[in-house]
């Protein structure tokens, strides 16, 4: 599928934030925006939704708590108790350290494995840039211009209008 | 950021006048420098051919790693009794070494995770090589243990698996050495994905200058597609937040687990409630000593004098100072604690530390881990590659010591007079331990060789918000973006 865009390249972040909230005031739709660090506050400038991803470490790390106090308890307690130094099966505070460990080990690869699975990163993707120069020193602002309504002359106008370095049309998938 | 409003005094009857006064932004990269200029900087010792100082380092470090090789190999051939253990000293070389590591370690996250969430800027120029010292480390760390079992093919024994070949009988959870498994494979494992994840952009940087060829291959399947997105760049940002603040409180657990091998134990000098906090300020203390060591040496021979600064070494060493004097304190500590407690046992063991057999240890020790780092006092030394490096080198050596001192010292005259014995290092004691150096030293040449050492995605941050403070501050613009009209003509 491909899909048509229009690309604004920057040269500094001050102006690409000027165009983010240029854009948005003229009611265009942002497709994205690309840079090589990320710009302070550029979320709240392009309004984006905070990212649900924390959820994913606290779901995981709850699971990852309950599984490491069940396993223990049933490994030293209920299928195999052994009797060391005389000490009590169940002796609670012993699992702790454990408990801990994994459920930050759990929760850390869960949160890092559905960060790449909701940013569709995998070994091997063949990048798809913007605009060369994308990951050195280059911003870019992307919009799509195959979408009813797009009115292209107004678009270029308040990139161009914005500071925007050059003004592409590309054709493919971003 | 550093601003602070300040509301002049005025008479009464004139109309107040608030001045606004700007503390000038900290500068963590010297000049004023372009983004591509910072990539340029960044990846030229990767792009070029290392120079003599780089060869010379690794032909050593290779060396040494040749060596572990050979004499891990003999060790498992032979059995451990190649070793200077016997039935008093069980634990010598093997175990202080892997302490003495795994302490390394903790200075990587303590910079990477802990300086991430207090915010500390000056972290992005030494965060990435300090990660891969603490990976490279607990390799380091991981080795001993395993090599210590004497028959390290069984090693896997250590977890717990399914399904259960030994019956149904499980690793003993309630003992500190399988926490101390556990502890360490998740700080590993978790520091691997944080190193990784921060170099990523980084990645994506060196394949898109890289020319077509197996080096863009290789770079194009580590960063996994990355293309600078905004909404990935998000996600991302709150990522490396969730995983600092979970390896956080994982580092200080790693080392007050390790301690807990010696804390929980009946020997005399063993049995303390003081380790935990006491090894931990030790890890992070050795762990700054080997980063100013690493960090002086890739300084000097990649010319990076514009990220890692005299600022940069002058922090290192602040903090290397305090905690330094935090393990001084627990120091004395030990020794109060034997003397109010009125434990017989517990101490003589402090007499015989400052006393005995190994009483050069001891005073070795205290050389240089309570006086080395009042030397950090004098500015002028604080400002002196020269000898930084050398008040370096003495904490390390100080910090392998204070491991040797508690494991040997505390076994070699336990409870009963007819169990005593000493500890005197074979050729392999010390082959394995230069050895281990060796894997180090290799593994961190070639990662500065081939892997971005500075995270240039962070300094680029870094430098343009100064830059950008620094006009606003000029200016006196201070305004907020998120409140302005958009006033743009169309």
């Amino acid at each position: 599928m491909s899909n048509k865009f229009m690309v604004g390249t920057f040269l500094d972040s001050a102006s690409l934030i000027k165009a983010v909230l240029a854009v948005r005031a003229h009611n265009l739709r942002i497709y994205d925006v690309y840079s090589p660090y990320p710009i302070h506050d550029l979320d709240l400038a392009m309004g984006l939704r905070r990212t649900r991803l924390p959820w994913v470490t606290a779901v995981a790390g709850t699971l990852a708590l309950s599984f490491a106090i069940t396993f223990q308890f049933y490994a030293a307690v209920w299928d195999w108790p052994l009797n060391v130094g005389g000490k009590p099966d169940n002796s609670a505070l012993a699992f702790v350290p454990i408990c801990f460990e994994l459920t930050v080990l759990i929760s850390g690869l869960a949160t890092f494995f559905a960060l790449l699975f909701r940013a569709q990163l995998y070994p091997g993707k063949k990048e798809r840039l913007s605009t060369p120069g994308i990951t050195n020193d280059r911003f870019a602002l992307v919009l799509r211009t195959d979408r009813v309504h797009f009115d292209s002359a107004r678009a270029l106008n308040v990139l161009e209008a914005s500071g925007a370095d050059d003004v592409q049309e590309m054709e493919g998938d971003l | 950021m550093s601003g602070s409003a300040v509301t002049a005094k005025v008479a009464p009857g004139h109309s107040p006048k608030v001045e606004t006064q700007v503390l000038p932004p900290p500068q963590w990269v010297d000049d004023d420098v372009t983004l591509s200029q910072i990539t340029d900087d960044i990846a030229r010792p990767l792009e070029g051919r290392p120079g003599k100082g780089w060869w010379i380092c690794f032909a050593f470090a290779f060396a040494a790693l040749l060596n572990l090789g050979g004499m891990v190999t003999w060790l498992i051939a032979k059995g451990i009794g190649i070793w200077g253990l016997n039935n008093s000293v069980g634990w010598a070389f093997d175990i202080t070494n892997f302490v003495f590591w795994i302490g390394i370690g903790h200075a990587g996250t303590l910079i990477s995770a802990i300086l991430l969430l207090f915010r500390q800027q000056w972290r992005t120029s030494i965060n990435r090589s300090a990660e891969a010292m603490t990976i490279f480390a607990v390799m380091c760390a991981g080795l001993f243990p395993a090599i210590h079992m004497g028959r390290p093919w069984d090693a896997f024994f250590i977890f717990p698996y399914v399904p259960n070949q030994r019956g149904p009988l499980w690793v003993n959870f309630r003992s500190p050495l399988v926490w101390d498994v556990v502890a360490i494979s998740t700080y590993f494992t978790i520091s691997l994905v944080f190193w990784f994840l921060g170099m990523v952009p980084d990645l994506a940087t060196l394949r898109d200058r890289a020319n077509a060829g197996l080096k863009k291959t290789i770079f194009r399947i580590l960063s996994l597609g990355w293309n600078g997105s905004f909404r990935t760049w998000a996600r991302y940002e709150m990522v490396s937040l969730i995983l600092a603040g979970l390896a956080t409180p994982l580092v200080l657990s790693v080392h007050s687990i390790v301690s807990m091998d010696f804390a929980t134990s009946l020997v005399p000098g063993w049995h303390t409630t003081i380790f935990p906090p006491y090894f931990v300020a030790g890890a992070i203390y050795s762990g700054f000593g080997m980063v100013l060591t690493l960090l002086i040496i890739t300084r000097q021979t990649m010319h990076l004098e514009r990220y890692i600064t005299m600022r940069h070494l002058d922090k290192m060493a602040k903090v290397t100072m305090l905690t330094g004097m935090i393990v001084s304190y627990a120091y004395a500590t030990e020794f109060f604690s034997a003397w109010y407690t009125g434990n017989l046992y517990e101490r003589y063991h402090f007499i015989n530390r400052a006393t005995g057999p190994y009483a050069w240890c001891f005073y070795l020790m205290v050389l240089c881990n309570v006086i080395t780092p009042q030397l950090l006092w004098l500015k002028k030394i604080r400002t002196s590659v020269a000898l930084l490096f050398v008040v370096s080198i003495l904490v390390n050596i100080g910090m392998w010591f204070e491991r040797f001192v508690i494991i040997v010292v505390g076994l070699h005259r336990a409870f009963l007079p007819s169990g005593w014995g000493m500890f005197y290092p074979t050729v392999f004691d010390v082959g394995i331990l230069i050895g281990s150096f060796g894997l180090f030293f290799t593994c961190f040449l070639l990662f500065i060789r081939f892997l971005p050492m500075i995270a240039m995605w962070e300094i680029k941050g870094v430098s343009e918000q100064s830059a950008h403070q620094a006009k606003t501050a000029k200016t006196d613009d201070r305004e907020d973006f998120r409140d302005r009209e958009v006033a743009v003509n169309v």
